[in-house]
């Protein structure tokens, strides 16, 4: 009991993360139908950026959460205004491509500038609580704390704002939505910025949770955030939060009770069984008139 | 273009083609004619998930052709001939790893590759240069599989290697972690999808169940994890003596950190993937304080010969050799004194001295190559992480 009360925390601490990534992939899905490949490499800059930052000024947490958060949001407008937005017209699959392309150059740029691996400065006193021989660092509850709180803010964004209003009435009818004057544009440029922030929130967990920043860190954790997002209905921000805490549940519960070899095994096959039963994932809804 | 708007299209690309051809022609005109030279190909993880021991693969390369050139360079048939050096990247992936010996070998022409030094690229580059011929010799990968043929199961023909196998170092580990510390179980936690942690912990088990140790808990993960905070749930619950992490030198920072940050206190035992100096830098928690590992040299248990390299290597990087950077300056001399009791560029040539060298005195120690074996038997050291620094603990002989 004891002890898989110990892995329902990391499984908490996994589905945390895996949630803030999902978010930006499910976000940019929503209002463009596009998947943006680029994301997971803008989840590693978000490591990249709070390292740089505590290089040039030692800050506390939440400055370092603040600046990321904005310096990864001016970098996915930018990635929308030059990369994706020339192509809006294209077909799907060369958004795709520019898409897998942009979060290429980002890895390759950063794999020049930073080949090595490095390790992530301390940002929080390392505190541990042991309740009953369960144990849970101070960092494992700022996690799952600040990932529920950025989770309940873009929910009550999308849900009760005048611009969340906009960002659903582009994702079922954007030349509609032009035609009514609301900035369309602007909205999807706000969209990315939001995406992106939360991706670089992300990226700055996770390197503190595992304080190895490197180039590639945003492969395999971008790859299962994706993964998430589409086992909870791409598109739909609540599915992706519950497909995101499933994928971490699963990944920690099979490695608890079964051989970890087959982690990736068991996991993937749960997740095709779902979209087998529910192929527009869990809570997604299929797209009607969607262009 | 800055070419005026009246000149006719088809003639613009008439000018542009001209422009290339001349400046390539004067490019061409002006090298001198190719002096003959020894062409020696470094196959190395510049980039990827160990750009460290790419480093030290390249620098202690590059640091032995200096040496070599400014002697004249290596003594082929009566002639000196200068050491050409040719260094690709092989990102530490399995596919670019064989591009890599096929550009090498193929478009290249080396006539001995030296690296690749992970063994999940030194097996796929030693099939090429099997196949394609050309002498090979990996500094760092130690996965039996390297040098074996993968249909007969026999040694390869032209793959040869500077260090021991996971047969020696496995049991070392297994022996040290019995006899010295006292371990009755053990846990192992490993990269399933990672050809040298994979032989490396099977060879452990065996050798230290062997020993009358029981391995209590056996867990692994995947290439690109970084979360591994279920497989320690379940290495802590098994209680055991020690934990045997057979992990490269940048995940075994993060598996350690987690580790303690559950509670568990096992000391920690690693394989020579820990020697890459980077791993105290990434340690900042300095989880790994007091854990061994199994290694190739010390350059606290130094011969006259290593200090040489040791004091060279340091006048020229900055920073004392590595095993990366040791092994590769021995599989460089290894090389050289091959092509140069050939007597002459031929590959076949060069291949068969190489198969007939039986000893070899280098900067890790002293190497005996059995007849028909690819691996030298050479002895092993046990190291220590310290106060931040490697520690020689003891000596291991074959």
């Amino acid at each position: 009991m004891k002890y898989l009360a110990q892995q329902a925390i990391n499984a908490l601490q996994l589905g945390s993360i895996y949630a803030l990534i999902a978010l930006g992939y499910s976000m940019v899905y929503g209002v463009l139908t596009m998947i943006n490949f680029a994301h997971g490499d803008v989840f590693m800059l978000g490591a990249f950026f709070c390292l740089l930052l505590i290089a040039l000024v030692p800050v506390p947490f939440w400055l370092a959460l603040i600046v990321v958060m904005a310096a990864t949001a001016l970098l996915g407008t930018l990635i929308e205004r030059f990369a994706y937005r020339p192509l809006r017209k294209a077909p799907r699959v060369s958004a795709i491509i520019t898409a897998l392309g942009c979060g290429l150059v980002i890895q390759n740029t950063t794999l020049g500038i930073s080949p090595y691996a490095r390790p992530m400065p301390r940002l929080l006193e390392n505190a541990t609580y042991q309740f009953g021989g369960i144990t849970i660092t101070m960092l494992q509850i700022v996690i799952i704390g600040v990932s529920l709180g950025l989770m309940l803010a873009l929910d009550f964004l999308i849900r009760k704002t005048s611009f969340g209003m906009a960002m659903r009435a582009i994702a079922s009818d954007r030349a509609m939505v032009s035609l009514l004057g609301i900035p369309a544009n602007e909205i999807i440029a706000i969209t990315f910025a939001i995406g992106a922030a939360l991706g670089g929130a992300a990226g700055l967990l996770y390197g503190m949770a595992y304080p190895v920043v490197s180039a590639s860190m945003g492969i395999t954790v971008g790859w299962k955030a994706f993964v998430a997002a589409v086992i909870g209905g791409i598109g739909n921000m609540r599915g992706a939060v519950l497909g995101a805490f499933i994928l971490g549940s699963v990944e920690v519960m099979t490695v608890a009770v079964l051989p970890s070899t087959y982690r990736d095994l068991i996991s993937y096959s749960l997740l095709l069984l779902i979209l087998v039963f529910k192929p527009y994932g869990l809570l997604g809804k299929p797209a009607l008139h969607k262009a | 273009m800055f070419l005026p708007n009246s000149i006719s299209v088809p003639f613009r690309f008439f000018l542009l083609t001209i422009t290339f051809f001349t400046c390539g022609s004067v490019l061409l005109t002006s090298c001198k004619p190719a002096k003959p030279s020894v062409k020696v190909g470094i196959n190395a993880e510049l980039t990827g998930e160990m750009p460290a021991v790419g480093a030290s693969c390249k620098q202690a390369a590059e640091l032995f052709v200096e040496q070599v050139n400014k002697d004249g360079g290596i003594m082929v048939g009566g002639t000196k001939l200068p050491v050409e050096l040719s260094v690709v990247d092989n990102s530490c992936k399995a596919d670019q790893s064989a591009a890599a010996a096929q550009r090498l070998i193929s478009q290249n022409g080396v006539l001995v590759m030296v690296g690749p030094d992970a063994s999940s690229c030194a097996i796929p580059a030693g099939e090429l240069a099997e196949s394609l011929g050309c002498l090979m010799i990996s500094p760092w990968s130690t996965n039996p599989k390297t040098t074996q043929d993968t249909q007969t199961g026999k040694p390869k023909k032209n793959v040869f290697r500077a260090c021991f196998t996971d047969r020696f170092e496995s049991p070392v580990l297994a022996a040290f972690a019995t006899k010295n510390l006292h371990a009755k179980t053990a846990a192992i936690l490993y990269d399933v999808t990672s050809e040298a942690p994979t032989s490396q912990s099977a060879l452990f088990k065996e050798a230290f169940e062997k020993a009358g140790g029981k391995v209590v808990s056996m867990e692994t993960y995947s290439t690109g994890d970084r979360d591994f905070s279920a497989q320690l749930t379940k290495i802590r619950e098994s209680a055991p003596d020690i934990i045997y992490l057979p992990a490269p030198y940048n995940d075994t920072p993060l598996i350690a950190a987690q580790a303690r940050q559950l509670g568990i206190k096992a000391p920690f035992l690693g394989s020579d993937a820990w020697s890459s100096p980077d791993i105290i830098k990434l340690d900042t928690g300095k989880n790994l304080e007091g854990s061994y590992f199994c290694n190739h040299y010390s350059t606290e248990a130094a011969t006259p010969k290593a200090k040489q390299f040791i004091a060279d290597y340091t006048a020229r990087y900055g920073n004392a050799p590595d095993d990366v950077a040791a092994l590769t300056y021995d599989a460089m001399v290894l090389a050289s004194q091959s092509i140069s009791s050939a007597g002459n560029l031929d590959r076949t040539a060069v291949r068969d001295s190489m198969a007939a060298t039986r000893t070899f005195d280098g900067v890790t120690g002293h190497f005996v190559y059995p007849k028909d074996e690819r691996e030298p038997e050479k002895s092993a050291v046990i190291m220590q992480i310290k106060d931040g620094g490697f520690h020689w603990v003891s000596t291991v002989e074959p």
